[in-house]
């Protein structure tokens, strides 16, 4: 191997584990957040329950586009290098923090107000580490190889997901369900620290983007990057172009694909959290290297061909597959073993549990909150079988997730020019991902409850599909229609 | 093309402001008027989604009846 690529490869993997960190960061908090609520959101206050909400299902997400705004203009102003080491170490901070609040018991309504102030800090970081990142691998890689060289950053997404599931997991079962409750939940977010560290001894070394550094030996660094970025016309128009032709769709379709289909799994067919996220993580590292596979690709057949035939596919096979999901786990065609099915009452909670022909099994435990009000968690568990079933229809979603998100930032590089580019291609991506992305499984699951109170359509649990299939259509046109063909990588 | 582009230019007006008038008065006047919890939605439709869609479709309509992305 060549110093060249050897050298390349050390930058990939510097900028990598870096932006796979953030993203172990920034997902921890939605995935322990059932524990972070009880903990910091007591259900009997209005105003923390409220605090909640907004932290655990939009915060984080809505402030994305403004990280995008202020480390996107350092990193202009300042250089890629230095800017992404403050969103990572912006990042860490503010998770280690998390894991030191102490609970709502001790310290009253600072709870869940420091929880809100952290979780934006987490939101800002990630905003700017992304565009960071993939600037820094695109001016760095060959232009031909430029779509292969930074898909490697697109991996990290999922990649942070699947660590931070893992890590979750690991922590469970290495105590009582009692102590995870009690302390263990913290250790997912102490631990971030020590990775953090270990990233920025690696980042700490790398030197700054050539293309910037050039651009800057030259004098010709842009002196109000957001003025030249969003105050010009010849650049905004590029700015919507990207954010209504491309990212928007690509962001549906990764929340869609990634996270909709855990929050469907879990909350609409009710299916058991262990295998859900089993099932979740094989799906997810099965998917993984086709990252690579479309970035590279992508080099050779151009990028929005693949980005549009993954949106193309993602809207025609949503319902399909999700409707073929839901009927996997749904237990009511199902044949009861007969005397399996048992009541038990203890206290204010009855549980009753069922067992299936097929090796299914179900279980609802209601509890009495008050002489009016009953609380009811259905839980599911499916066959080997189905398991494995449900694992292809994640793999498949996943799929079209890579076709439209591993090209994606070699394409939104080649977009802008050197002296905006950081500024320029961080707002589109997150405003596509962080707001319409990010919110869609809120959006969706509140589009599903509604459906099922109002009981007008035949499969209510697929009404919350419409928000990403609309809105990727329309992205869909915009892409075909306005974006330049580039059969062959733009240089 | 650049005549089917500068058409679509209506359409994206057209659609992001129906969009943005359809978040606020159909999906979060409602909520407004529930409290509580609906609050969270109801202010992503507001403050978040509604302006996105209804300014940012519209500037993009916008230029595209202008001709901006004649030559793109």
């Amino acid at each position: 191997m060549s110093t060249k690529k050897q050298s390349l490869a050390y930058i990939i993997s510097a900028s990598s584990v870096g932006t796979l960190i953030e993203w172990y960061d920034f997902y921890i908090f939605g995935s322990l957040a059932t524990v972070l609520s009880t903990k910091f959101f007591p259900t009997d206050n209005p105003t923390a329950a409220f605090l909640n909400t907004l932290a655990t299902f939009a915060a984080g997400f809505v402030v994305r586009p403004f990280g995008a705004l202020v480390f996107g203009r350092l990193g202009d102003l300042i250089g890629r290098k230095y800017t992404f080491m403050v969103t990572l170490m912006l990042m860490g901070g503010a998770t280690f923090a998390i894991g030191l609040i102490p609970s709502y018991a001790t310290i009253g309504a600072w709870a869940p107000i420091l929880v809100l102030t952290l979780r934006l800090l987490q939101g800002l970081a990630l905003g700017g580490e992304y565009g960071g990142a993939a600037t820094y691998v695109a001016e760095h890689a060959p232009a031909e190889r430029r779509g292969f060289f930074t898909s490697w950053i697109q991996t990290t997404a999922t990649l942070g997901l699947v660590i931070s599931l893992a890590v979750i997991m690991a922590t469970r079962a290495s105590m009582s369900k009692e102590a995870f409750d009690d302390y263990g939940w913290r250790i997912p977010f102490l631990v971030s620290i020590l990775m953090v560290l270990v990233s920025l001894l690696i980042r700490k070394n790398m030197e700054e983007s050539p293309m910037f550094a050039k651009a800057k030996a030259e004098g010709n660094i842009s002196k109000n990057p957001l003025k030249e970025s969003f105050g010009n016309k010849l650049n905004l128009k590029y700015v919507l172009l990207a954010l209504f032709g491309a990212t928007m769709g690509q962001g549906l379709v990764w929340y869609t694909g990634q996270f909709y289909a855990q929050t469907f799994l879990l909350k609409i067919c009710n299916l058991d959290d262990i295998q859900t996220n089993m099932i979740l993580v094989i799906g997810l590292l099965l998917g993984t290297p086709l990252f690579v596979i479309f970035g590279a690709l992508s080099d050779k057949i151009g990028r929005k061909g693949i980005m549009m035939a993954g949106m193309i596919i993602a809207v025609f096979s949503y319902r399909p597959i999700f409707d073929q999901m839901y009927k996997t786990v749904d237990v009511t065609n199902k044949t009861v073993i007969p005397g399996s099915e048992k009541s038990i009452l203890n206290g204010n909670t009855m549980t009753i549990t069922k067992e299936f022909t097929d090796g299914s099994s179900y279980k609802n435990v209601i509890t009495e909150v008050s002489t009016d009000k009953t609380e009811s968690k259905i839980s599911i568990k499916i066959n080997e079988t189905d398991q494995w079933t449900l694992v292809g229809y994640v793999f498949l979603l996943i799929s079209f997730v890579t076709m439209a998100y591993g090209p994606i930032a070699a394409f939104l590089v080649e977009m802008f020019p050197t002296k905006i580019r950081y500024t320029s291609m961080s707002l589109p991506y997150h405003i596509g991902n962080g707001v319409f992305g990010g919110l869609m499984p809120a959006i969706a699951t509140f589009l599903v409850s509604n459906a099922q109170t109002a009981g007008v359509v035949q499969k209510p649990y697929l009404e919350g599909l419409n928000y990403p299939i609309a809105l990727i259509s329309v992205c869909v046109v915009i892409g075909i229609i306005y974006i330049k063909s580039d059969k062959k990588a733009a240089s | 093309m650049n005549l089917i582009k500068r058409i679509l230019g209506i359409v994206w007006i057209g659609l992001g402001s129906g969009a943005g008038i359809y978040l606020i008065y159909f999906q979060a006047v409602p909520l407004w008027a529930k409290g509580g919890n609906d609050l969270v939605p109801a202010i992503i439709y507001t403050f978040v989604l509604a302006p996105l869609i209804s300014i940012g479709m519209s500037l993009f309509g916008y230029y595209s009846l202008q001709g901006e992305f004649d030559k793109i």
